[in-house]
């Protein structure tokens, strides 16, 4: 290093040149190495980083919707399956001709100019690759006409998919639920890029719903090369996609379709339930909804119409629907009886009444002397008012919870309800008030503060048929058998013989007997009163939503039970008039299927056609009144059908006696009991 | 050199460097011939016509005689500053940043020709200078005015990687012409610590690429998007690239500029480390090249000029490299030769034209 102040002469300088110059050249070659390293180190040892990162760039995974596994019925007839259906969508990556396409798309496909907004603002949204859904579900010819003329369409891409197709209709609307487009709220949540795939649906409701998992499969894959601006280059190799595995249901596809059938234009609601296995064989409850349309997303108009329905179609009232089951508790309210030291042939007098201080608790009739057996065949309330009281409701309320009122069930459904078993420690806890003496009364024969599911009072028939303690399930497995009641085999006998003399005696469902020579069904009636008697207006006439609820709890054969039933008609009159009829039809179904059909025929005559069509003319009818508000709805339809049934499930999780849900789900007004004159609820016909 | 049977005028010329220019060239040719998917059209036609064209010029300007490009100096240094303010003017009058004047005939970029007078200028001042001046601060100032005035000029137009190729061909002739070693120290720490305060005079957009090229992973879609795919690119090439038109990054866009300042990563990716290796060995050979000129130039503003023009080619390589492979921020400076762009092709072969120049002059000096 020269020190400052050296004179520096040209040689020297010279020499410093070249000292520089020469620690330049080493820096070059310094840096030279330097590179060669550095790419070194990204081309040889992160090779297999960064290959992956550009080969994740090249590619694009579309993803192709799986196919839905089936629903099947316990002979693995199909209740849920996937029908090939032919769509169109537009690769706006291909569409070099937007207007003349659109204009040839309008014309072939009959869009209306609102569609065609609509495809032109997801074509200018989506990615390039990604398929728009120009429409879905075209029927053939359509297709063809599109298809054949592909050559002349560039971008639009005809396409072979599957959508749910519920053979059975609306008969199967409640019991399977229905699938359509998930919502952003579900893609919010899992983040799943299938959940945005065109055409991919997920179950909404129902078994559909609660048996996603099973049902969804997984997604097929198509690999295409794509530019960084989204443009399609070519096709790469596709994945298959994986179905849904098949679910099996316990449930009979022949009896669901003929109960809902047979149901009618009523609104009400059948189970049926295997004896054996606890296994349901039928739940209907109508009016439904045909998930057939709910799959394709419904117009608002419909949605509009079925909210509107006074006999609330979009309600599961199997499950969801509570009324006061009437007199079909009896039989129920005397094995409480028996267990409590009663004796069945102890006879109680009715001479048309019961006092209870200074009220007439009514009866139905002047039955005269009535022990146990009788007393259920004929429906006294007389016989359970005085014997009810002498044991007290809080020995008939653990009986009844026994045999599954007031219980909720494991079972693959979005929402049940469970209704009241009222005791006195209830009443304290709810209204802070004692039970009373007319509370028991008003109890025992069903009335008051009880509510109960059309499916709990079928549980309760098939326990009772059976005396087992059996599970009610609707996924087909292998299930032991069910443990024993803790009711001696007498006490079911009674009782059994005295819902056998309701059908088979001198009782009150003797119309109703089966149409066969070998097996007999045992029964029991019950009328439900919807409102406070007033005046001459006993709930047997006048507007039709204050009308007795009709009800019928049912087993067959009667010596050896194999089927148990609850049949539950809204504001049906009476329970001998509108329930059992439907019950003896539906349990004949299952014995001579044929006899039934023909039964069934003639009566949809005189109704106007089978379900479908007096669907599809209800909805004319409905949409001619209707007109202006038509319009194809989007995804909007989920979060209004929960919360209708939310809203209409919360009301009754604690149920209330004020009959403000009249106008839902009629619900009775609890007889005043400190009104005297008030003459007290009647069991029966 | 001569052998009879080649004439002398050609078997004059410096092969070596010509060969290597070719090689660089060539290669680029094919790069963009790839770069485009595989088309003569439109950038590797256009660069071999000018590279063509470039290079007979280069070949020209070697036959004129140092003492022009010391007469030249000063003169020229002047017109390109005035140009430089020219600039200037013009940006503020039309209210954004300009970077050229239209001449009519040509797009002038003062500041990439200011990259070659900073050369000459600081070159022919030092060659001017006194031996015994070299020590004092005479030695300093006018030199580090020259420099200064037209790096601050480039700065405000703004381009950053410009303005730093100016200053750091004044500083190489500076170093080179024997300034003690102790400025050099002393001013590098203090550089170091004013970075914090050139970080908070740079442009937002500067500074997001200061900060994206700490970390290009931070922002992959946005500003780092150019650092990652281009190290993407140059990763999945390997040992042996993809093969030639193979490459997916540039062939379906998601390499940004292939064919400008990413050209090495479109090439990378097709020609793997090989490629790379090629092309990295090349500048050094040139460089090597340039600096044995450099020693054997007969004078010092032969010598001096000779070093500086061969670092500001490397400069102008390394930038690039440096940021292709993540090492250094996005500046936007091309790879000389190899990258499609007249401009920075035009100031690298009148570089290389000047040196060939020195060097014809030092071999007719040594007796030829």
């Amino acid at each position: 290093m020269k020190r400052p102040g050296k004179i520096v002469t040209g040689a020297q300088q010279e020499f410093t040149f070249s000292r520089r110059a020469f620690f330049l050249g080493g820096a070059q070659a310094t840096i030279g190495a330097v590179l060669a390293t550095r790419m070194g180190w990204i081309s040889v040892v992160q090779n297999d980083k960064y290959a992956l990162l550009s080969e994740s760039n090249r590619v694009n995974l579309t993803l192709t919707p799986p196919r839905r596994g089936w629903i099947v019925d316990r002979k693995g007839v199909p209740l849920a399956l996937n029908r090939t259906a032919f769509r169109v969508d537009i690769i706006p990556d291909r569409l070099s001709k937007p207007d003349f396409v659109f204009g040839q798309l309008q014309q072939l496909l009959r869009l209306s100019p609102s569609d065609v907004e609509r495809i032109k603002a997801d074509v200018e949204k989506a990615a390039g690759f990604q398929p728009v859904s120009v429409a879905e579900n075209m029927d053939w010819e359509t297709f063809a006409a599109v298809s054949i003329r592909v050559p002349d369409l560039p971008g639009v891409a005809p396409a072979q998919s599957f959508t749910r197709y519920y053979p059975d209709g609306a008969a199967v609307g409640h019991l399977l639920g229905y699938v359509g487009v998930a919502s952003a709220k579900d893609y919010e949540k899992t983040k799943d890029q299938l959940l945005i795939t065109p055409g991919f649906k997920i179950g909404k409701e129902g078994i559909e719903k609660t048996r996603e998992d099973t049902l969804r499969g997984k997604p097929g894959a198509k690999r295409t090369e794509v530019t960084a601006r989204g443009k399609l280059v070519r096709d790469l190799a596709t994945r298959a996609d994986t179905p849904g595995d098949t679910l099996k249901l316990t449930i009979d596809a022949g009896l669901q379709q003929f109960a809902a059938r047979r149901l009618g234009s009523e609104s009400g609601s059948v189970v049926v339930i295997d004896c054996l296995t606890g296994g349901i064989l039928t739940m209907a409850s109508m009016p439904s909804y045909d998930p057939n349309n709910f799959s394709d997303g419904i117009s608002r108009g419909e949605w509009k119409m079925l909210q509107e329905d006074d006999h609330v179609p979009l309600l599961n009232k199997s499950l969801q629907g509570l009324y006061p089951p009437g007199s079909t508790v009896k039989p129920m309210a005397a094995l409480a009886m028996l267990q409590n030291g009663v004796d069945p042939d102890e006879t109680v007098f009715c001479g048309g009444g019961y006092r209870l201080g200074n009220r007439t608790f009514k009866c139905l009739g002047r039955h005269g002397s009535m022990n146990m057996r009788s007393a259920i065949m004929k429906s006294c309330n007389t016989y359970f008012y005085s014997m009810g009281r002498r044991i007290g409701y809080d020995k008939i309320a653990p009986v009844a919870k026994m045999l599954g009122l007031g219980q909720e069930f494991v079972l693959p459904f979005t929402s049940q309800r469970y209704g009241t078993v009222p005791d006195s420690i209830w009443k304290k806890k709810k209204f802070d008030k004692d039970w009373s003496q007319s509370d028991t009364l008003n109890a025992t024969i069903g009335q008051g503060y009880v509510l109960t599911s059309p499916f709990q009072l079928a549980v309760m028939a098939a326990r009772i048929a059976s005396g087992r303690m059996l599970q009610p399930h609707i996924i087909a497995t292998h299930e032991k058998p069910a443990a024993p009641l803790p009711i001696p085999a007498e006490h079911l006998a009674v009782v059994r013989e005295g819902m056998d003399l309701v059908v088979n005696g001198a009782g009150t469902a003797v119309r109703s007997r089966l149409p066969l020579a070998d097996v007999k069904m045992a029964g029991k009636t019950g009328t439900a009163q919807v409102r406070k008697i007033s005046g001459s207006q006993r709930g047997q006439s006048g507007t039709w939503k204050f009308r007795d609820h009709g009800l019928f709890v049912c087993f067959a054969p009667v010596d050896a039970p194999r089927y148990a039933a609850a049949v539950v008609i809204e504001h049906g009159l009476g329970g001998a008039r509108a329930a059992a009829p439907v019950a003896k039809d539906v349990l004949t179904y299952l014995y001579d299927p044929d006899a039934a059909n023909a039964a069934l025929t003639s009566l949809e005559t005189a109704w106007g056609g089978d379900i479908k069509t007096r669907m599809a003319r209800k909805t004319a009818a409905w949409k001619s009144a209707n007109q202006p508000s038509i319009e194809k709805k989007g995804s909007v339809e989920d979060s209004e059908f929960a919360k209708t049934v939310k809203a209409k499930t919360e009301e009754q999780q604690s149920p209330t006696t004020h009959p403000s849900q009249a106008d839902i789900i009629a619900t009775p007004r609890a007889p005043d009991p400190l009104n005297g004159n008030a003459s007290a609820p009647e069991g029966d016909d | 050199m001569t052998d009879g049977f080649i004439p002398a005028p050609i078997a004059r010329l410096p092969w070596r460097l010509i060969f290597l220019v070719l090689a660089l060239g060539g290669f680029g040719a094919v790069v963009l011939y790839s770069a485009a998917g595989g088309h003569i059209t439109p950038w590797s036609a256009s660069h071999i016509t000018r590279f063509s064209v470039f290079l007979l010029m280069a070949i020209g300007l070697s036959y004129f005689r140092v003492e022009f490009w010391e007469a030249i100096a000063f003169p020229g240094f002047a017109a390109i500053l005035l140009m430089l303010v020219g600039v200037e003017i013009l940006g503020a009058v039309s209210g954004g940043s300009q970077r050229w004047l239209d001449l009519g005939i040509i797009r002038l970029q003062p500041s990439e020709l200011m990259k070659l007078m900073i050369i000459l200028a600081t070159a022919r001042f030092y060659s001017l200078l006194p031996a015994g001046e070299i020590r004092r601060w005479n030695a300093i100032w006018p030199a580090a005015g020259m420099i200064g005035l037209p790096a601050a000029l480039v700065m405000l137009q703004p381009d950053l990687g410009t303005a730093l190729m100016i200053t750091a061909g004044g500083l190489t002739i500076m170093f080179l012409a024997g300034l003690p070693l102790r400025l050099f120290v002393i001013g590098g720490g203090l550089m170091a610590a004013a970075l914090p305060v050139v970080y908070s005079m740079m442009h937002e957009y500067q500074q997001k690429r200061v900060l994206i090229f700490l970390d290009p992973e931070s922002d992959p879609l946005g500003a780092g998007y150019h650092i990652t795919q281009s190290k993407i690119a140059i990763g999945s090439g390997g040992i042996f690239g993809k093969g030639f038109l193979n490459g997916t990054q540039s062939h379906l866009d998601y390499l940004p500029e292939g064919h400008t300042d990413f050209v090495f990563a479109t090439m990378a990716e097709e020609w793997g480390l090989l490629g790379g290796l090629f092309v990295i060995a090349m500048y050094v050979l040139i460089a090597r090249w340039g600096m044995k000129v450099a020693n054997n130039a007969p004078t010092r503003f032969g010598r001096l000029v000779a070093a500086g023009l061969t670092m500001t080619i490397f400069f102008y390589a390394t930038i690039n490299l440096l940021m292709v492979m993540g090492l250094a921020p996005v500046v936007g400076i091309p790879l000389p030769l190899v990258s499609h762009g007249g401009t920075a092709m035009l100031t690298v072969m009148l570089c290389l034209g000047i040196l060939m120049s020195i060097e014809r002059h030092s071999r007719r000096q040594s007796g030829l």
